[in-house]
């Protein structure tokens, strides 16, 4: 957990421990999949980890791999090395740096299990099509791409017919990929399970609703790891129950994330890696908590599509729907609505140079954003793991100066 | 005006050629992104598709809706739409290919107050049954779609008819890079850019017979005489901008026999079926060209279809033109580079932003990699 409090809670510093251990074993645990006759997938962010789940295949995600390597500030050499293997610095840093840790075999935890299949859901971005190609001529294993088209104005009966048949082709991939079947009942299982975790996940970062805010958006991007990776397991439903409970006895105790919340502010776009404790500290200094972000909502966004007794037979919509797959004017309706729901007072984007689908379109949000609720807005240029991208001295300066916009808004009281 | 002179016409200013036609047709004019648009639906429905390349003069609105690492196509459509240089366009279609062009689609919808807005949401892998179902599925979507924006009916007839006159474009601009790739001294690479891209901009009626024309004329001029002995390159990577390359590659002893350009070759390649179900025939044929790396087939097809070029076109060195911050081109770059090395092929790239590289320095490059061959 970022290190931005100075009343560190005692139960909170035991969820933070908690995670790490639970992290820590299913790393073992997929390191070791070979010795225990398991089988591992490498899986997109935002694909459908269930039916893995449901078949005991662990599900291994660069891209959880990629904010390590971020957090744990290599990834400029390893994007270097990715770059003398020809590819180019203008390529998404998380595909930069997973390439090169498959063949250098660097990077945190001494690298990512091999995969005996990959599985590539282009639900976030069309760069996840290119990377798993990649690793696909690498490693030499099955690779299942599961398209969802964009879903720009309207999720159409066409979509929802080609998406709801790859669940089933998929399913048959992983039958042949394990040569096992699937056994439905458990599948059946997996789905009330994830759809329980996604609704304590919201309810979760609905905590922040409270004033102070028990945490903030630098927890929630350290908390998402069990929703991403763990996603339709008991582990997961029960580790944030715990954490909700342990947020709402906090928010009843009046007990904020930051020592004075004054100002509250919305986050877009994928954390700045590498540079987590700085950022929360900078806000933390002009009393701003950052409450809620885009981001690790997105992992709980579409639950209105899900039908929790038919978990594959709704997969289609949910999977499709989700916040990064949709047109820039829903995405800005989604921000409003935050907005009003967690009462900020700035919005801060991060314009990510690795995220073309996230961030094209970011100036056009800040625009409705600026129209339709009057707040001030602050753009950061950077990047996700890549620091060459990062500016300190330019971007304190923005800081302070949107800070300053706020406080005049607002009033300093 | 000689055939050459008409292309290159329409190619220096395809918004005056496409007023000019407007006002004389009174056919309305659909702007559209990339080359897996089913431009017989277009032409079927009684309009006509021009394919915008994105302006690379001026730019000034469309960087307060992109950011700096937005490619130069992208960003040069927005800039031609939000300075109202295209608002003669009836209507605007957006085919889904890479993360870019998905957002340039939604900020046009969102801004441009010109036209109508479509977009044809195509599948991204193209192997699979479901994924044949899908696309065929999307592009009945487009036409009831395009049938409603311009308040026409759209036949199978009219579908048909249209594809009997792109296949006989398409036919055409073969049969002139053939023989342009048997004598590479019959014209200009100029010409031959002008001429696939006027492809995209002209009125396809008179492009059917003018093509037609010129293939014919470069057979004459053909006849008897003896290939020309020069340096022969192919191109390769994203779509091209740049016609100055033509000229400079020559300049420096070689000639460009052949390209995998979205402008190029890959416009071309492949006839649409006249069987009996249209639009079917129409999806199959996006199905099975060659692929543009944004979209997937198979994980090796682009760099078979690359060396069997370079082999079929007796090519003795590629250049690849990669447009910055196109991702699909930049992740498909190094496995590319190692199967051709593999398979002996020289080859050298270019990154291109909206302009070339400085031109003293790039003619250098181009000569030294010349020079080895």
């Amino acid at each position: 957990m970022t290190d931005h409090t100075q009343d560190t809670e005692k139960k909170t510093v035991s969820h933070t421990k908690q995670m790490r251990e639970i992290m820590t074993a299913y790393y073992i645990d997929a390191k070791t999949a070979r010795e225990n006759n398991k089988k591992v997938a490498w899986i997109t962010s935002g694909g459908p980890v269930e039916p893995l789940i449901a078949m005991d295949i662990i599900p291994v995600y660069p891209e959880n791999y990629g904010a390590m390597i971020g957090a744990s500030k290599m990834g400029v050499d390893l994007c270097k090395k990715a770059e003398d293997m020809g590819y180019s610095s203008d390529l998404c840093s998380y595909a930069r740096g997973d390439i090169s840790c498959a063949t250098v075999k660097g990077g945190p935890i001494g690298g990512l299990p091999e995969p005996d299949m990959l599985i590539c859901c282009n639900n976030i971005c069309g760069t996840v099509l290119k990377w798993y190609e990649v690793q696909a001529r690498y490693f030499k294993v099955p690779l299942f791409i599961f398209d969802t088209p964009i879903v720009h104005t309207e999720f159409t009966r066409e979509m929802k017919t080609y998406v709801q048949r790859q669940m089933e082709e998929y399913i048959v991939f992983l039958e042949n990929v394990s040569g096992r079947k699937m056994d439905r009942d458990r599948m059946v299982d997996v789905g009330k399970l994830s759809v329980e975790g996604q609704q304590l996940w919201q309810e979760v970062l609905d905590t922040t609703m409270n004033r102070p805010s028990p945490m903030t958006a630098f927890d929630a991007f350290f908390y998402l790891a069990l929703i991403v990776t763990l996603r339709g397991t008991k582990q997961a439903v029960d580790f944030y129950r715990g954490l909700r409970d342990e947020m709402r006895i906090r928010a009843s105790e009046g007990k904020g994330a930051i020592p004075r919340e004054r100002y509250r502010l919305l986050w877009d776009n994928l954390p700045i890696w590498y540079r987590l404790k700085w950022l929360s500290q900078e806000f933390a200094k002009h009393d701003a908590c950052l409450v809620a972000d885009t981001y690790t909502s997105a992992w709980c966004g579409s639950m209105k599509y899900i039908d929790r007794n038919d978990f594959i037979g709704s997969a289609a919509e949910t999977y499709t729907r989700i916040y990064l797959n949709i047109g820039v004017d829903k995405m800005a309706e989604i921000v409003l609505s935050m907005i009003d729901k967690y009462q900020a007072d700035g919005i801060v984007m991060h314009s990510n140079r690795s995220c073309k689908p996230y961030s094209f379109g970011q100036y056009d949000i800040q625009k409705i954003v600026e129209r339709e609720r009057g707040i001030p807005s602050l753009i950061i240029e950077a990047d996700m793991c890549d620091e060459r991208s990062f500016s300190e001295a330019q971007i304190q300066t923005r800081i302070d100066a949107f800070m300053e916009m706020i406080r005049a808004k607002k009033g300093a009281s | 005006m000689n055939h050459l002179e008409e292309y290159r016409r329409a190619v220096s200013d395809p918004s005056d050629y496409v007023q000019q036609l407007k006002k004389a047709s009174g056919k309305k004019i659909i702007g559209y992104t990339c080359s897996y648009t089913p431009e017989e639906v277009i032409m079927a429905a009684g309009a006509h598709p021009l394919r915008l390349f994105g302006t690379k003069q001026h730019i000034s609105l469309a960087d307060s809706h992109l950011q700096s690492y937005c490619c130069s196509v992208v960003r040069g459509i927005l800039e031609e739409g939000l300075s109202r240089r295209v608002d003669y366009l009836d209507g605007m279609v957006f085919p889904h290919t890479c993360d870019s062009m998905q957002r340039l689609s939604d900020i046009w919808r969102m801004n441009i107050p010109f036209g109508f807005h479509l977009d044809i949401t195509l599948p991204v892998k193209l192997d699979t049954a479901s994924a044949k179902d899908y696309m065929i599925d999307v592009l009945k979507k487009f036409r009831d779609d395009l049938s409603r924006k311009l308040n026409v009916e759209i036949s199978d007839d009219a579908v048909q008819k249209a594809i009997a006159s792109t296949n006989a474009i398409r036919q055409s601009v073969r049969a002139i890079y053939d023989l342009r790739n048997l004598y590479p001294q019959l014209m200009p690479g100029e010409d031959l850019y002008n001429i696939v891209r006027a492809s995209m901009i002209m009125d396809r009626n008179r492009l059917a017979v003018m093509l037609a024309e010129t293939a014919a004329d470069l057979k004459e001029r053909a006849a008897g005489t003896k290939p020309a002995v020069v340096k022969r390159i192919l191109m390769a990577g994203g779509m091209c901008n740049q016609p100055d390359v033509y000229a400079m590659i020559e300049e420096s002893g070689g000639k460009i026999v052949w390209d995998d350009f979205c402008t190029g070759a890959r416009y071309f390649t492949g006839l649409t079926d006249t069987g009996s179900d249209p639009l079917s025939s129409i999806g199959e044929r996006l199905l099975n060209r060659v692929v543009c790396p944004a979209k997937h087939t198979d994980l090796d097809g682009r760099a078979r279809h690359i060396i069997q070029l370079a082999e079929e076109k007796n090519a003795q060195g590629v250049i690849f033109l990669l447009p910055k911050f196109c991702d699909p081109h930049a992740f498909d770059y190094p496995y590319l580079k190692e199967r051709l090395e593999k398979s002996g092929i020289p080859l050298m790239h270019v990154e291109v932003d909206d302009s070339l590289p400085a031109e003293g320095q790039l003619k250098t490059r181009f000569e030294s990699f010349l020079e080895m061959l």
